[in-house]
């Protein structure tokens, strides 16, 4: 319309000059028109911006939580060359395959799935530990030679830097323990060996990493805690929640006093698999996996336990029978015990109650898939209580309750203000705090907290959704508690699940256990170190 | 495309009102993100279901790639709303603003049987607010209110707008 305007013959100069200067400034005028609303938006996002921002620190800095992003400090000690540890691994079934992977090996097969899953170069990242896998044991041909091909690929971390050891097979764990080129053992075997081995490993002057449950009876339990006490060598517990960083953020929490007084812990396992059953002896076409007599050691494998014809079912499935193990207490209540014990630092129940029964998975088991168990705690004020089930997976959490808020801690990290709360009464008041939204909530990727949850923080916190391999690097948990006890082996300290926690730990299962079998309340005896 | 010069100015000033409130939108979906540290699209990526769901879990599983889409995705978003707002190259950012929201849509259509976590915003039916959003820029392309009412005015003169 401009141009018709312009071509518009004109009668007055002067007219003509006015009109194309009108047009000029209602060009620019036109042209600007969107600016005024973009300073309106700038204004206005600002004004968002502080809002949320003096929400966020008014609660963060009411907590005292001010520092609590501040980066985990990661102790980075390069290991010397020359230090070269030698480290055994007694026991090399899945687990032991899994703490391989920690060390910095991986089987051929297994490299290749992860270069097919693209995943490979997270583990080739993994820190370089300066280790040797120098020593194999298993009473099972198949899994002693998958450990040997673990122990001797080339593709792994740190390779430039590895030193070519020699990797030996052991047929009996006592011929590792006698050899001097073995400087440390990880016990990786089914939980009856554990307290045997650890006490005559620690006497053969070696170092012992040993996964739970440390014992299944009281002697063997009180005979380990002496052993390793008495010796100057490290001892960790296979428990790698604490090494997570969203747990480093709880202890900090728990130290602030977040949650008032803390009177209830509720810990849960929620499995509803055959797997997660510990059916574990069938491959995925239903036949039995392999293994038979000629090709396990199977006397050694039941070792102090009554004999039993040799079954495929039980070398795998061995959790069902507590010959070998405590089922869900000592498999999935130790880490869930650990937890609780090294942010609250329980130790010993005054008494526990268990009860359960096999509702499910009613096969050769002896072990339930329905449990519950109560610790009592009332010198601390304190109820724990497990809930285990084996035919329901309804996430439920770990709960510590407070009076004055919530803290659910899992893969993620999230704390809800309690409605009646005394110490944020005032800010529940106010509006600051809605108790229907967790208060504070960290995620696993970023590590750092949000108080005042977004949506999509939200949906994070209840869903616990692994970032952790998005935002920077992702490490194994099971790595860095193995690392903890490399360096305390260099370098001295005490590791996280030292003996004195896998002690306590050990008593909490051994009561609960014996509760489940004798079906009463049973105490603890402090005066005399008992379990009555 | 039929020339059409006969636009009243109440037309004129509805298109441009839904241009500022589109690139309004935008803008502060791009700033927030921008605001929000170490803010990641993996959860909305590995929550994508239908025909872009291969592609977008591709993306999460590569580190980097995932780190550019994110940084394209932020200031690409910023660039849009400021280019939709004070009408600078407006097509241009009307026609990438429809295209990055047809991505958002083809990653979680909300088709019958495909069921979300992350919260929706109302109930849809195939039909959802970004479709409706993204096809309204591709109006918003076809009938570019920058060269009568922008920054384009300026740079390509005021001939550009011919059709209006």
């Amino acid at each position: 319309m401009e141009e018709k305007e312009s071509q518009k013959p004109s009668s007055k100069g002067s007219m003509e000059i006015k009109t194309q200067a009108s047009q000029k400034r209602r060009t620019l005028l036109k042209s600007l028109f969107g600016f005024p609303v973009l300073g309106v938006f700038a204004y206005e996002s600002f004004k968002k911006w502080e809002f949320d921002l003096h929400k966020k620190s008014n609660v963060i800095e009411s907590l005292g939580l001010e520092n609590l992003n501040a980066p985990v400090p990661v102790k980075v000690i390069p290991a010397k060359p020359g230090d070269l540890l030698r480290i055994g691994i007694i026991g090399f079934g899945t687990r032991g395959n899994q703490l391989a992977n920690g060390l910095g090996f991986m089987h051929p097969s297994d490299v290749e799935k992860l270069e097919k899953n693209n995943t490979l170069r997270g583990w080739l990242d993994q820190e370089y530990l300066n280790v040797a896998l120098a020593g194999i044991c298993d009473v099972f041909d198949l899994h002693a030679e998958e450990g040997l091909a673990t122990a001797q690929n080339e593709i792994r971390p740190g390779r430039s830097q590895g030193i070519k050891i020699p990797v030996k097979r052991y047929l009996r764990y006592q011929e590792m323990l006698a050899d001097k080129d073995i400087d440390a053992v990880i016990i990786a075997t089914p939980d009856h060996h554990h307290a045997r081995m650890t006490i005559d490993a620690i006497k053969a002057g070696k170092h012992v990493y040993c996964e739970k449950s440390i014992a299944l009876k009281e002697e063997e339990l009180n005979e380990v805690y002496h052993t390793v006490r008495n010796s100057n060598k490290v001892f960790q517990l296979g428990h790698q929640i604490t090494q997570n960083v969203v747990f480093q953020k709880a202890k900090e929490i728990i130290k602030k006093d977040i949650l008032g007084k803390i009177t209830l812990v509720e810990t849960t396992s929620n499995r509803n698999s055959a797997s997660g059953a510990w059916i574990r002896h069938l491959d995925a076409n239903g036949n039995l996996k392999p293994g038979d007599e000629k090709s396990i050691d199977w006397l050694q494998w039941l070792g102090p336990c009554p004999y039993v014809p040799f079954s495929v079912d039980r070398f795998y499935s061995w959790t069902k029978w507590f010959d070998y193990d405590t089922g869900m207490i000592g498999q999935l209540f130790t880490h869930e015990f650990d937890a609780v014990n090294q942010l609250l630092r329980i130790g010993i129940p005054k008494s526990v109650v268990s009860s359960g029964g096999i509702y499910y998975w009613k096969d050769n088991r002896d072990i339930p898939d329905t449990l519950h168990c109560v610790f009592e705690y009332p010198d601390k004020d304190l109820t724990l209580t497990f809930s285990g089930s084996l035919a329901n997976s309804r996430e439920r959490g770990r709960v510590f309750m407070g009076h004055d808020a919530s803290m659910e801690l899992g893969e993620s990290l999230s704390i809800k203000a309690d409605y009646d709360s005394t110490r944020y009464k005032q800010k529940i008041e106010d509006g600051t705090i809605d108790t229907s939204v967790p208060m504070i909530s960290v995620r696993p990727g970023s590590g750092n907290i949000d108080a005042i949850t977004s949506a999509t923080a939200k949906y994070y916190a209840s869903r616990g959704l692994t970032t952790t391999n998005i935002n920077g690097k992702s490490v194994d948990v099971t790595h860095l508690h193995l690392k903890e006890w490399i360096d305390c082996i260099r370098y001295g300290g005490v590791p996280s699940a030292n003996i004195e926690r896998a002690f306590e730990e050990g008593v909490a299962c051994l009561m609960a256990h014996k509760s489940y079998i004798e079906k009463r309340r049973v105490e603890w005896d402090p005066v005399n170190r008992k379990i009555v | 495309m039929k020339q059409n010069n006969n636009f009243t100015l109440l037309q004129k000033a509805v298109l441009f009102i839904l241009r500022i409130l589109i690139g309004w939108h935008l803008l502060y979906e791009g700033i927030s993100k921008l605001l929000i540290p170490n803010w990641s699209s993996a959860s909305f990526l590995s929550e994508s279901k239908w025909i872009l769901s291969g592609f977008s879990k591709w993306i999460v599983a590569h580190t980097e790639i995932l780190h550019g889409v994110d940084f394209l995705n932020m200031w690409g978003l910023v660039a849009i709303g400021l280019g939709l707002i004070v009408g600078l190259f407006t097509r241009a950012a009307a026609i990438s603003g429809a295209i990055l929201l047809m991505v958002y849509y083809l990653n979680n259509p909300p088709l019958i049987g495909l069921e979300y976590t992350l919260p929706s915003d109302g109930s849809c039916l195939i039909v959802s607010k970004t479709l409706i959003e993204a096809v309204t820029l591709f109006m918003l392309a076809i009938f570019p209110s920058g060269y009568y009412a922008g920054l384009d005015r300026i740079i390509f003169g005021p001939s550009r707008s011919n059709h209006f």
